[in-house]
């Protein structure tokens, strides 16, 4: 019956090595093998390559300006054109993609975070817990979050960026928790989370061991999602001089300023526009096709 | 049906079997019937070559285990396949080919000339509709109707199939009404047209026993107002034989076995048959011998084997089985046809199932848990020298009921365990049995709790649950394990079979549990190879096997299972309970056994406590309690299974109970089965109110029997 | 019930109390009226100014959590202070109240209803022509944030109005002032005024509702309850619009309690951007001009706006379905 250490040793290396991949495997498989997902994937690969290595390729930075060149349409010396201030679009539009990617990545994945974390507990242990976070959960979607980030706008100043995420991030995750929450609570009640419990194992651990793993294609899914949504509102938030602060630049602050010049300097506008909306359409296009790898029964019955 | 078959019976001879019925031309006639899902190699070929024909007042059966194919085969005839689904052959129904007929030719058939009554009741009424105008609608489809005329035509077809108060009843939402009673709706729309042909898909699976018996009786007075021919599709093997006039035995998409019902439950010549007879748990059969199982799994419809699909499982397959698929051919009786290529030798040598699972019992599969060919019972102790491992007394739990989503509202309170008492002592099986929502699965999480009751006292191993340290809960958490009712359920996807069966380990301290979890991977008859897999790769009787060995890691010394082979096909059933059987008597473990299954709980318990409402009815002796059962209600649950056995079925009286369970928020005064009381009826009025007024307790009426019941008599209903 | 129903209500009380609280102390905190005083020309004096922001309540020499007392006194008695320019919030709020609500409820039926049917019907039709289109439309949409839209809108309307050679799509405010003639005329420059707007606003609720409703449908399409419906002999296509689109609107109906606070920001970007007069254009304006009393009050009107969505799409939930009715 028993084993030499060695040989066990060996199995459980086995099976740690068999285990990663396995599940991953099949949802990779799923999401690369839809068009949709390929699509957006290669999209969204190539917005990054474009916003950080892009500005290595240009000539100009997105601080110089160009006083020989106000407005100046597309040419060799400026790919993408002039600003009215005579800044190099092809260069300040990277630097805006660079902040809106970044920004939008870290709200989301705090977000998503905070999310899980407060519908699972919520959820688990009901009572007091859930009535108290669940008030909170109410509160801040009741309170107007455009408002509250742009009162605050002057303390994004002067590079303090990652605070703006934070914020960001405050206002992302009601909805999420809300659905986790729910989650949780029918989780609670399936047989293996029950059998945990009845074996003993602390609640805190049986959260993190069972229930959020178990959700994490609704939290990838989710997180997917809210990197567009946060992108949109830092977007929205810039375009009305309420988030990213100058001397640095965002899509949305360009696109408020291309607005003006767009009906007879198109480049001004649709350069920043249309990066923008690739973009988010790449990121929700890789949310969906993750979504349909996760759970393939949900709709793609017919294939 | 089986009464109606009779009435006819009388102006000629049995249909199905010769005579008058035969001569009739068949109403629906399937020929060659294949469905395939996808296409490529990835094809899934659900069902394989199905013929079959009914006659107007027939009873086809047709029965199969999970992925057998035989709904898909029922979905096909009606034409509500996905579009996917590649399906060829023929469908006629009166003479005329549906299969592949335009949309609107299979409208004027559906609901017309063929209805159908699905398996879920839950889900298969629209939940926005009321029952009433859902009956009306279909009366409309067909006939020209006023609303008005419809309305009142639902109104008697709901009161046609059983329902109370029909006219009012009409108007209720589909939430409101029971399971038994939403199925009884499905079954007054099926025959709102008269219609010739009635597809049964596993119409009573979902029901309780009492109910199903109901229902079953509303199924053979429907068949009696329409003289439809029925296609009854069941995995009920017991259904099967007290129902129908001809069975179809289907195996991986495929007809296996035709013949009447005599022939194919006493004349039986294909092995995959013969295996599900014996692996049958019997209500009219002791234990002491252990079941036989089919050992192996049903092959996956993508991946079938070049030969016959059963030779992998079967106990007597020779070389030849896996060259070709035999093909139906006929054997002995007329209208009697097997596939296999053995089938005339077993008519010749006439082997009884017994016989032919015997002969397969050389040595233990790989699947297989090590079971001793001969079943040992251990020899125990006289029941009162062996210790208490868990003593209910008195266990109350009511909890709130709270009505509406937007105004949420305590409405009342759910009675759910009552007032209950029992024991369990060492290497001893309890079967706790009863309907959906008699409190049994209730009285099991109040003791898996290990927290103070809100009335009475459970005691663990001698230790009182109301005064419980943290310490002790988790030392007599060790010590009492529990086993789930759906293996994949209990088993979280995200882990492998090695950590989940090290989580009860790791979270008691123990490290390294590598040696311990390879031993218990064997102890249930596993691979140890299969601790890297995770439990979706595992078919279910095999993660049944996984939830066992998580269960005995700790080496516990009760085990509380919760109806742990109910989600089970019968042929690896036997294996679970054999696995259990042998476990127990090898490791000298107790059993808390919740179940509904009557069959499967006489098979395995020592004693037994049958749960009404939050009570006990009648506890006692397994012997004792299914050969004389005293309690009204033990009586007509037993009479209400119906046995895997066409002679004893036709000569069994059965005992139909009333309507439904009460509400667990409002009991009814004094004795709480008094509404569906059968005996009730029969007292006179100072005896009834003595039922009303009064409630019965549990008295002690034999060595080790106690009846909760005024007026308890002993009734052999098995 | 009535007990549950006053409980909820004053739950909802006790949000809007504290949201509008947790807005009006950040607005005091963060924001600052004096700097609206300074740096003019002539400069105003020290003790001028210090009058007028008393004055207005909001002078960031008084304690904050005196000039919160002050204006919450104020608050409790229907009077929710004054804006920087002197004007009753409350009087300056109810006038705009009026074309936001106008922009919102047109915007919030139009894209609804067109919403779910689109997705209903791109879900019957899953994996055909219109399926694909709708489904590529909306996700499009959905990648273009509603100031880019408002902004191609009015691109494309100007570029339209050249085409044509005529103002066919007005790209500001909600009428063109001052204009004579009779009903028709008034009429017709109010619609030509209405269409840009509400499409940016309605665009985006198409595309989210349509997506949503494909999804609930599809999921509605395999229950075993429209099989039944079908099994009576109901053709496909009653089945579906009696039987599984009704069950699917439930879900939509749930759904709009969360999509009605984006809507609200949608409304602000509308506004601001097409020049209507309406709250959302005062919200992004006070934070400009350090106006806290109005962004004070502006919150409050938005916490009862996403409560008010989310008690009503509670009610409409239980009349679409019998389930969750109080039996």
């Amino acid at each position: 019956m028993t084993i030499s250490d060695e040989e066990l040793a060996e199995q459980r290396a086995g099976i740690d090595r068999i285990k990663a991949p396995s599940r991953l495997r099949v949802v990779a498989g799923r999401f690369s093998r839809s068009v949709q997902g390929r699509i957006g994937f290669a999209l969204l690969a190539l917005m990054f390559l474009l916003a950080f290595a892009g500005p290595y390729l240009g000539r100009w930075t997105y601080t110089d300006k160009d006083f020989m060149a106000f407005l100046q349409p597309p040419s060799a010396e400026h790919w993408w054109g002039t600003l009215q201030t005579g800044a190099d679009v092809y260069a300040v539009t990277l630097r805006g993609m660079q902040k809106s990617l970044i920004v939008g990545l870290l709200a989301a994945v705090i977000g998503t975070t905070l999310a899980a974390v407060v519908g699972a507990f919520a959820g688990y242990f009901m009572g007091w817990a859930d009535r108290s976070l669940t008030w909170i959960t109410d509160l801040m979607l009741v309170l107007p979050a455009f408002l509250i980030l742009a009162i605050m706008s002057p303390l994004f100043a002067e590079g303090q960026w990652p605070l703006f995420v934070l914020v960001l991030a405050l206002f992302l995750w009601m909805v999420t928790s809300k659905i986790v929450r729910s989650m949780t609570i029918s989780l609670k009640e399936r047989e293996f989370i029950q059998a945990a419990r009845f074996m003993g194992v602390s609640p805190v651990r049986i959260i993190f061991r069972h229930v959020i793993p178990n959700m994490s294609s609704l939290l990838a899914v989710d997180a997917t999602l809210n990197v567009s949504a946060a992108i949109l509102t830092e977007t929205s938030l810039s375009y009305f001089g309420f988030g990213i602060q100058p001397p640095d630049v965002s899509l949305g602050s360009l696109i408020a300023d291309g607005a003006k010049t767009a009906v007879y300097a198109p480049w001004t506008f649709w350069f920043c526009a249309g990066l923008l909306i690739v973009t988010v359409l790449a990121v929700n296009l890789v949310g969906d096709s993750l979504r349909d790898a996760f759970d393939p029964t949900a709709k793609r019955a017919g294939q | 049906m089986r009464e109606c078959d009779e009435r006819q019976a009388g102006t000629g001879a049995r249909p199905g079997t010769n005579g008058r019925a035969d001569l009739a031309d068949p109403v629906l006639e399937v020929t060659d019937l294949d469905v395939t899902f996808g296409s490529g190699p990835d094809a899934v070929r659900a069902v394989r070559g199905v013929s079959y024909a009914v006659r107007p007042g027939e009873v086809l059966g047709i029965v199969g285990e999970s992925g057998s194919g035989k709904s898909v085969t029922s979905l096909a005839v009606m034409g509500l396949l996905p579009p996917h689904a590649h399906v060829t052959g023929s469908v006629r129904l009166r003479g005329q080919e549906i299969l592949g007929a335009t949309e609107k030719t299979l409208t004027a058939f559906r609901g017309k000339t063929i209805s159908m009554v699905f398996q879920d009741p839950l889900s298969a009424l629209t939940p926005v509709y009321r029952v009433g105008d859902q009956i009306a609608e279909a009366v409309r489809i067909h006939q020209k109707v006023t609303g008005q005329q419809a309305a009142r035509r639902a109104v008697e077809l709901l009161d046609l199939v059983g329902i109370p108060n029909a006219a009012q009843r009409a108007k209720a939402f589909p939430h409101e009404f029971s399971g038994g009673m939403r199925q009884r709706a499905v079954i007054a729309m099926a025959i709102a047209n008269d219609p010739d042909v009635i597809l049964c898909d596993e119409p009573t699976t979902a029901l309780d026993v009492t109910i199903q018996a109901q229902v079953l009786e509303v199924l053979k007075r429907a068949q009696r107002e329409t003289g439809a021919a029925i296609v009854l599709i069941t995995h009920d093997l017991g259904v099967v034989a007290g129902s129908v006039d001809r069975v179809l035995v289907m195996y991986a998409g495929r007809p296996v076995e035709v013949g009447s019902v005599d022939d194919v439950y006493y004349r039986v010549r294909m092995p995959y048959t013969m295996g599900l007879l014996a692996s049958v748990p019997r209500l009219d059969r002791g234990g002491g011998q252990p079941l036989v199982p089919i050992e192996g799994n049903p092959p996956s419809p993508s991946a079938l084997p070049p030969g016959c699909p059963f030779e992998p499982r079967c106990p007597i397959a020779v070389p030849a089985c896996a060259e070709a698929e035999p093909a139906l051919e006929p054997v002995g009786s007329p209208g009697h046809l097997a596939a296999c290529v053995r089938a005339g030798e077993i008519e010749a040598e006439g082997w009884s199932p017994a016989q032919v699972y015997h002969a397969g019992t050389g040595g233990p599969d790989e699947q297989g848990p090590e079971t001793p060919p001969v079943h040992l019972r251990p020899v125990r102790l006289p029941r009162d020298e062996r210790d208490v491992v868990l003593e209910v007394k008195d266990l109350t739990k009511h909890h709130p009921l709270m009505k509406g989503a937007l105004f949420r509202r305590r409405v009342g309170t759910v009675h759910a365990v009552d007032g209950i008492s029992f024991d369990i002592r060492r290497m001893e099986t309890l079967g706790l049995v009863g309907e959906s929502g008699c409190g049994k699965t209730t009285t099991l999480m109040e003791i898996l709790q290990l927290t103070r009751p809100q009335h009475g006292t459970i005691a663990v191993l001698g230790h009182d649950t109301a005064r419980l340290t943290a310490r002790e809960r988790m030392a007599i958490r060790r010590d009492m394990q529990v086993v789930f009712q759906d293996p994949l359920a209990s088993l979280d996807p995200r882990m492998t079979v090695y950590d989940i069966i090290a989580e009860p380990l790791r979270t008691h301290g123990i490290r390294d549990p590598g040696p311990r979890i390879r031993e218990l991977i064997r102890l249930v008859g596993l691979d140890a190879a299969h601790a890297a897999r995770y439990p979706q790769d595992f078919s279910g009787g095999q993660r049944q096997r996984i939830g066992i060995a998580r269960a005995l890691a700790l080496e516990p010394r009760l085990l509380v299972l919760d109806e742990p082979v109910s989600a089970l096909d019968v042929s690896i059933q036997a294996g679970v309970i054999n696995l259990l059987e042998d476990l127990k008597n090898r490791l000298g473990l107790s059993y808390l056994f919740v179940a509904h299954d009557l069959a499967v709980v006489r098979h395995i318990a020592d004693r037994v406590a049958v749960m009404y409402l939050g009570k006990i009815a009648e506890i006692g002796q397994v012997g004792q309690v299914y050969d004389a059962p005293m309690h009204p209600y033990t009586q007509a649950l037993l009479s209400a299974i119906p046995l895997p056995d066409p002679g004893k079925e036709r000569s069994r009286r059965r005992i139909l109970l009333e309507g439904d369970l009460p509400s667990p928020a409002s009991p009814p005064s004094g004795c709480r089965f008094r509404t569906r009381c059968p005996k009730f009826k029969t007292l006179d009025e100072t005896d009834q109110a003595r039922c009303v007024d009064e409630e019965p307790q549990v008295r002690r009426l034999g060595e080790d029997h106690g009846v909760s019941c005024h007026f308890a008599e002993k009734l052999d209903v098995v | 019930m009535a007990g549950f129903l006053l409980r909820r209500l004053l739950n909802y009380l006790v949000l809007i109390v504290v949201a509008t609280s947790l807005a009006y102390m950040l607005a005091a905190g963060a924001l600052d009226p004096r700097s609206n005083y300074e740096g003019r020309n002539p400069p105003i004096p020290q003790a001028v100014i210090d009058a007028r922001l008393t004055e207005l309540n909001l002078n960031d020499r008084t304690p904050l959590f005196d000039r919160y007392l002050t204006w919450a006194g104020g608050v409790v008695h229907g009077d929710f202070g004054k804006t920087v320019a002197g004007g009753s919030v409350g009087e300056d709020l109810g006038r705009r109240a009026g074309v936001t609500l106008r922009l919102i409820t047109i915007g919030l039926i139009l894209g609804s209803v067109t919403g779910v049917f689109v997705g209903a019907y791109a879900a019957v039709k899953q994996y055909g022509v219109f399926d694909r289109l709708s489904t590529g439309a909306s996700f499009v949409v959905l990648a273009v944030p509603t100031v880019v839209l408002a902004n191609i809108l009015i691109i494309a309307g100007v570029w339209f109005n050249g085409l044509v050679g005529a103002q066919v799509f007005l790209v500001s405010g909600e009428a063109t002032p001052g204009l004579q003639g009779g009903f028709a005329t008034q009429a017709a420059d109010r619609l030509q005024h209405l269409i840009l707007p509400t499409l940016s606003l309605s665009l985006g609720l198409i595309a989210v509702y349509s997506r949503y409703q494909r999804n609930m449908m599809l999921d509605v399409l395999g229950a075993d309850f429209i099989r039944t419906a079908m099994a009576k002999g109901l053709r496909r296509r009653t089945a579906l619009t009696r039987h599984a689109l009704r069950t699917a609107l439930i879900p939509a109906v749930t759904y709009f309690a969360f999509t009605f606070g984006s809507l609200l920001v949608g409304t602000t970007f509308t506004e601001k951007i097409f020049g209507w007069h309406g709250m959302g254009e005062q919200l992004v304006n006070s934070i400009s001009t350090n106006d806290v009393n109005t962004v004070a009050a502006i919150s409050c009107f938005a916490a009862f706006a996403v409560l008010a969505a989310s008690l009503a799409s509670d009610v409409l939930h239980a009349v679409l379905d019998p389930r969750v009715r109080v039996g």
